[in-house]
This record gives structure tokens, C-alpha cells and sequence, in this order.
């Protein structure tokens, strides 16, 4: 008899892997990564490594030790969480937090609930957000940065940071950005102080548009999120201009970016759904404009992911694309 | 905006590689295995015993029932078994093995290449041609073509649909048929629409075949000049995409209706005949000629010999393989039909059938499947399934036998297309799962309507 292989159809299957696919949000990451180091100094390099680094370290100390299944790393998706988490903190973060919030991360928010795939919130989100309520002072310490070449980046705090600060201080919003010289071409261009996921507006945005024409990721729920942002942000402007941060300046300062094309369109912790997807980007959008203008906090995005991730299960089972010949 | 289906769908690369090999008549062997069971529907049952003498075209099998079909000699010669064999899937069928003599063919075929074009006006009288012709539908189902151009009462046909999208990898012999049999097919589709009543006629054909598109088109036009029958035959072009060629998403692409769920097209008004079948039928109806051989498409990357070959029914596949010069010995997989939803078989002793329209190799590396892991909710199969189920919830539920949620989600629409385990990253057996719970779906069904 034959050495024939009998199977199931099909008997083709594409070239996409989990692996390929996390490698290419790598790939995708890539100038963000380049514009940071050149803009932060190789300390940012040093934040980048530790945090890629423990987190690789850790799924595979958790997948060999504590669950003693073959290890998991090779699916490159511990890599795009130690870049992401990196490109949140700052430059001058002490590299045993970096490392802290790589073992939140992974070790917390992913392995716990039995790695890639059963996460309920983004890994990277949660490792910041830890990290944030957890060492406050030095999560929001903003050092005028060297840069590769000398570069005549701007010191101080965020431009959210500094808006937060200014309108408790009474001013108006049009004096605080005089006052710090803010424009739009300076934030597209990464001329900001920020932490390295902030202040690269437009590698990020390259990142985005190479996810999507390799077709990793479908636009709906970052355009969402953006078309929601600027909305939303128009209305609370158009009502008073003084009080309230207009569209552009929403749009282009702080995470926002980065989250919602990185880090809103993880698979794992979006919903599966087009429309499921449109109404977490609206959530999301919402959410981060409220935040930044009530809330304690400068910055919004990271509690706003956060949030919408816990109510994706209910967004799966709300929204699901309409099947064929059934009305 | 390109014609094409509403929902999911992929697009792998169509590998072609056969598509400019014309059909070569292939030698006919020292004997075949003419299996009773070549159609959807009751086996037919064997009219000759061993000792026999036979010619081709003489029936050899009548139809066991009202959904059911006559079966051909492919050959002449004399008739040395009557029996049990295993056919492409190794399962037991009732064959006729018959030893080949000379070729004499029965009286009343007409083996000339005379174009008959005249479309007989007597659809009682065709019908009963196309039954006593054997004719099947040979796109894939094997349904009898007889069965499915009579709808039942109070159903109407408002347009037929030739399918002639071949949207499989590989698979090339309905693309050489239009190209070199193109009046005939055409004359076969006009003949089919004559018994709908004259209904409108479609030829979709997918953009990846632009010769075959062009010809069809010209030859509609030429016979047009010769009779009014072929007014409302047109040719659409199809964006490429599997699985196009598949019922509801053809009709789904060429009439925007949908088939409800456990619906037939006719309720939509849409009868969908493969290109194959329209050969048949005009090979039946013109010139008394059943179903004795059909085009087989011999491809692979690593089969040296590509090939498209006009095989006699019947013929056994090693025979096949040895005439093209053997297995290839890096080859770990036998499929007849497409990659996608062809099956995969071992038996190489097994004979042809009406409805095997190729043979493929493939090696380890084509067809490798890799180690399972974790789902990462990526919703790739949910985007690819052409019938907008959800692959990833209906593998969970398949792995713990919930038949009810199953159900509600709809897992008896799923036609195996295969798209969902194409596609993911994970490589999650997601079909493979899903056929196990439909399956358990569908029994719950027929099981509720006995009861009733």
C-alpha cells in the first residue's frame, strides 16, 4: 500500500502564522522605535532592550516552570508587548521599573490567564497602568533629552501635562500653548516631550498604513477612535475654546496615536466584529476625551482601553456580522 | 464594482499551472471499474452479469430511484465482475469490471464533431435524453441534471446560471472546456433554458480566465445570427475569490439574492449548472451520447507531466498516473478534486467517476499542517467564512458537543468550504472540529423531523 497521507479538507493553508503576524506589527514599530532613540538618546535604546528583554524572560520562565508546556516565545507576541511598553514610560524610567512592568505585563495580565489569546486587557496597557498609579513621580518625570545628534528636542512636561497644570492654575488654554510654543507640525514631528510612544506622531502613523496594506489589521477601530476624538473634543471646543483643548491638539498629543493603532487593535482584547469594533473605538475615543478633560489625570487613553477591553466579551456576543440568507 | 458574493472569502494563489494544456484524449485502459454509486441519491442497479459483451454508451446500470441515475459502459469488451470494490475513498461500491475489447460503440451515437445546433423544441423529450444520458452534475454535488431541471410545483425558474468559475487552485478543465468546446457548451446551455422555459441564461466565468471569456463571448455571437434560442445568454465576469463557484455564493454574486438557510436555489429562482453539465447535456441531447468519459486535470508543482485529459469513466488512477510517467516521489498527497475541498485519497487502485475532475499532488511542504496553538481572537476565519458564521465560537462549541448553541449559531449553513482553516494563524483545525459538531447538528435535526 502507498505512503499516502488521507486528511481533511482543506489542504492548502495560508502563509500567515501567528508568528508572521506579530512579526510584522514588530516591523510595523520599527521607525517609532528609530524616531525615539534618535529624538531620546540611547537611553531610550537601554529602556527598549530591558523591557523587551524581561518580558520575553518572564513567558518563558512562566510557560517552562509554572506551566511546563513548550515554551511560547516564538511567537514574537512577548517582543511587540516589551516594544509597546516601552515606547509608554519615559526615557528616564529606572530600568528595575522598566522591568516591573514587563513582569506586570506578562506575567499579570497575560500568563495568568493562560498566555496569548485568554488575556482580558491588553498586556502592555496593564503593565503601564500599573506602573503609572504605582510610581507616579518618576512615571511622570520628564528630562530634557540628550538626543543621538544633539537634536534640539524640547524639554518640560507633556503637552497634556501641561494644559492639565496651567487650567488649574486659571489660565487659558490659547496662553498655555503660547506659552509653550506649541504647533501642530512640531507634534506631527516628534519635537515634543513625551514619552518615545508619544511624541512620534508620524513613524507611528507609517507603522499603521504598513499593518495596513499587509492586510494584519482592518482600519475600523482606529479611525473610530480618531473620528470619535476629534468629534466629541469639537463640541466641548466650539463650546468654550478657553476651557477645553481643540480637536487637533487632541489628536496628535499624548498616546492617542500610538493606542489606537497599536495598541486598541490587539487582537486578543478587541472585538471580533466590524461593528463590534467601530462601537469599542467610539467608547475608546469618548472615553480618552472625558478623561482628559475631567479627569485627574492629563492623559486618558491607556484607562480608556482599558475600560473597553473589559466590555468586549459583551460586544462579541452583541455585535455579530450578519450571516448568509438569514435576515 | 466586479461581480462578486456578499460575504468572507480568500483569495489563495490559483496556481493554473495545467491551464495550457489542451485536452488530450487518454489511451483506454485494459480494463475498468465502473462503480454503481457515481451520483448523489440511490446507488443505480447493475443490468449486465458477468460474461457480457458490451459497447460503449450501452447502460450497464439503471436508476435505483426517482433521485438516481443511469450508468454508462465506457467502454466495449466483456463484463468480468459484477461486485463489492473500494472506490476513491476506500469505501466498498458495487462495481462492473469490465475487460476492454476494440472500441465499438453503440448504434445511434453520433461520434462525428458535426455542430448540431438546432435546440430541440420538445423539453418532455429532452429530458428524458438527458436522464437516459446519465447526466449528473459535474461541478462537484453529482446531482442528476434530470432531477434538478424539473423544480417542483409552484416553483419558478427566473434564471439559470453556468457555472463556469472553477475558483479551486489547480483545477484547469472547465477553463480548457470553455476554450475548446465552447459551442458546444453554449448549445448545452441553451438546451437547458429551453426546459426552464427560456429563462435568461448567465455564464459566469472569473476574470482570471480572460481567453475563455472572450471566446464565450464570440461564440454567443455567432450562434445568436443562427437561431433566436441563444438570445439571453450572456457571459459575466467574476472578480476572483473562493468560493465562488459554490451554489448559494454564485447565485448570491450574479442575482444579489440569498438562499435561505436549508433552502434550495430554486426558491430564489436560480438553477445553477456547472460547464462540465452543459457538455454532458449537449453530448446527450445532440448527439446521443452519455456520460462515458470527462475531462480530468493531472497538476501539481511537483507532478512533472501537467496535464488535461479526456478520460473514460471508469479508468483506474494508477493507470492515469503510470501514462503521464508515475508518481512523483516527492508527492505525500492524492487529491481528486481542488486543494480546497477535494478529498484526499490513498487507494490509487480506484477508478475514475463521472463527477472526478482532477487529480493533484502535493508534497509535504504544500500541504504540511502545522501544530495547533493558541486561538489570538484574530477573527480571520470570521472575516473568510462565505456564510458569515462565526469559525472560532462553532470550534468551541463543536470540542464540547453543545448541539443546541451549535445550532443557534448556525453551524448546519456551513458548507465546508474550508476557508476558516485556510486562514488561520493559529493553524486551529477549525473545520475539521466543525464538521464533527455539524454533523451532531444535523442529526438533532433529522431527528426532530421524524418525530414530527
Amino acid at each position: 500500500m502507498s505512503n499516502l497521507t488521507v486528511s481533511p479538507s482543506p489542504h492548502i493553508h495560508s502563509k500567515d502564522s501567528t508568528r508572521s503576524l506579530m512579526t510584522d506589527v514588530v516591523i510595523a514599530l520599527v521607525p517609532a522605535v528609530i524616531c525615539s532613540v534618535v529624538f531620546l538618546g540611547l537611553r531610550e535604546l537601554l529602556v527598549l532592550a530591558v523591557s523587551v528583554a524581561s518580558c520575553l524572560l518572564l513567558e518563558w520562565a512562566v510557560t517552562r516552570f509554572m506551566m511546563k508546556k513548550p515554551s511560547t516565545i516564538g511567537d514574537m507576541s512577548a517582543v511587540v508587548t516589551g516594544i509597546l511598553l516601552a515606547l509608554n514610560v519615559p526615557y528616564t524610567l529606572p530600568l528595575w521599573i522598566v522591568a516591573i512592568g514587563a513582569a506586570v505585563a506578562i506575567g499579570v495580565a497575560k500568563m495568568t490567564f493562560g498566555g496569548l489569546g485568554q488575556n482580558v486587557f491588553n498586556p502592555a496597557i496593564a503593565g503601564r497602568v500599573f506602573l503609572l498609579v504605582s510610581y507616579p513621580s518618576q512615571m511622570t518625570h520628564w528630562e530634557a533629552p540628550q538626543g543621538l545628534f544633539g537634536a534640539d528636542a524640547i524639554t518640560g512636561p507633556t503637552p497634556l501635562g501641561a494644559i492639565k497644570e496651567g487650567l488649574l492654575q486659571g489660565s487659558s488654554v490659547k496662553d498655555i500653548m503660547a506659552e509653550h510654543g506649541y504647533n501642530y507640525g512640531q507634534m506631527l514631528f516628534a519635537n515634543i516631550g513625551g514619552s518615545a510612544g508619544e511624541i512620534c506622531a508620524l513613524a507611528l502613523l507609517a507603522g499603521f498604513v504598513y499593518l495596513l496594506v499587509r492586510r494584519v489589521i482592518k482600519p475600523w477601530i482606529t479611525l473610530s477612535i480618531f473620528a470619535t476624538v476629534a468629534l466629541t473634543s469639537l463640541i466641548f471646543w466650539g463650546i468654550n475654546p478657553d476651557r477645553f483643548t481643540d480637536p487637533c491638539f487632541n489628536l496628535l498629543t499624548g498616546g492617542l496615536i500610538l493606542g489606537a493603532c497599536f495598541m486598541a487593535t490587539d487582537y486578543v482584547t478587541s472585538p471580533m466584529s466590524t461593528k463590534g469594533g467601530i462601537i469599542f473605538g467610539v467608547g475608546i475615543g469618548f472615553l480618552t476625551v472625558m478623561i482628559r478633560y475631567f479627569g485627574s489625570y492629563p492623559e486618558g487613553v491607556s484607562f480608556a482601553i482599558l475600560i473597553m477591553n473589559s466590555v468586549v466579551p459583551l460586544l462579541n456576543r452583541w455585535f455579530k456580522q450578519k450571516k448568509f440568507g438569514r435576515s | 464594482m466586479k461581480n462578486t458574493f456578499s460575504i468572507g472569502g480568500i483569495h489563495p494563489h490559483d496556481n493554473k499551472i495545467s491551464r495550457d494544456c489542451a485536452i488530450t484524449p487518454l489511451a483506454t485502459p485494459p480494463t475498468v471499474y465502473i462503480s454503481v454509486a457515481q451520483h448523489i441519491g440511490a446507488p443505480a442497479q447493475p443490468l449486465v452479469k458477468p460474461g457480457d459483451k458490451v459497447k460503449v454508451g450501452q447502460p450497464v446500470a439503471e436508476p435505483g430511484g426517482f433521485v438516481s441515475a443511469f450508468i454508462h459502459s465506457s467502454v466495449s469488451g466483456t463484463v468480468k465482475s459484477v461486485g463489492p470494490r473500494a472506490d476513491l475513498a476506500g469505501k466498498m461500491s458495487t462495481t462492473i469490471e469490465i475487460a476492454v475489447e476494440g472500441d465499438e460503440w453503440m448504434d445511434g451515437i453520433d461520434t462525428s464533431d458535426t455542430l448540431i445546433t438546432d435546440i430541440p423544441e420538445d423539453n418532455k423529450t429532452t429530458l428524458e435524453k438527458i436522464r437516459l444520458g446519465g447526466v449528473v452534475g459535474l461541478g462537484g454535488a453529482t446531482f442528476p441534471t434530470h432531477v434538478k431541471l424539473s423544480p417542483p410545483p409552484g416553483s419558478k425558474c427566473e434564471m439559470l446560471i453556468i457555472n463556469g468559475c472553477e475558483c479551486e487552485p489547480y483545477l484547469t478543465s472547465d477553463f480548457r472546456t470553455l476554450l475548446e468546446k465552447g459551442e458546444q457548451v453554449v448549445i448545452g446551455a441553451a438546451i437547458i433554458k429551453q426546459v426552464l422555459g427560456g429563462v435568461p441564461c448567465t455564464i459566469a466565468i472569473e476574470e482570471n480566465k480572460p481567453e475563455a471569456i472572450d471566446h464565450i463571448n464570440e461564440v454567443i455571437a455567432r450562434l445568436r445570427k443562427v437561431s433566436p434560442k441563444y438570445d439571453g445568454i450572456c457571459v459575466m465576469t467574476m472578480k476572483m475569490r473562493y468560493p465562488q463557484g459554490g451554489e448559494k455564493q454564485l447565485i448570491d454574486a450574479v442575482m444579489h439574492r440569498q438562499v435561505a438557510s436549508g433552502g434550495l436555489p430554486i426558491s430564489v429562482g436560480a438553477v445553477v449548472q456547472n460547464v462540465a453539465t452543459a457538455l454532458a447535456v449537449y453530448d446527450a441531447v445532440q448527439k446521443n451520447k452519455p456520460i462515458i468519459d470527462n475531462s480530468v486535470t493531472v497538476t501539481g508543482g511537483c507532478f512533472p507531466k501537467q496535464a488535461n485529459l479526456l478520460v473514460r469513466v471508469g479508468t483506474p488512477l494508477s493507470y492515469i498516473i503510470d501514462s503521464l510517467g508515475g508518481m512523483p516521489s516527492d508527492a505525500v498527497k492524492v487529491i481528486s478534486g481542488g486543494p480546497m475541498m477535494g478529498k484526499a485519497i490513498s487507494n490509487l487502485d480506484a477508478a475514475t467517476l463521472k463527477g472526478t475532475s482532477s487529480l493533484l499532488f502535493l508534497t509535504a511542504e504544500e500541504t504540511m499542517r502545522k501544530p495547533e496553538s493558541n486561538c489570538i481572537r484574530c477573527g480571520k476565519c470570521a472575516d473568510a467564512c462565505p456564510m458569515g458564521l462565526e469559525p472560532f465560537l462553532l470550534n468551541k462549541l463543536s470540542r464540547i458537543n453543545d448541539v443546541e448553541a451549535l445550532e443557534d449559531n448556525a453551524a448546519q449553513d456551513c458548507i465546508e468550504c474550508g476557508c476558516c482553516l485556510y486562514s488561520c494563524p493559529a493553524n486551529i483545525p477549525l473545520l475539521d472540529i466543525i464538521r464533527m459538531g455539524k454533523a451532531e447538528v444535523m442529526k438533532a435535526i433529522k431527528s426532530r423531523q421524524i418525530k414530527k
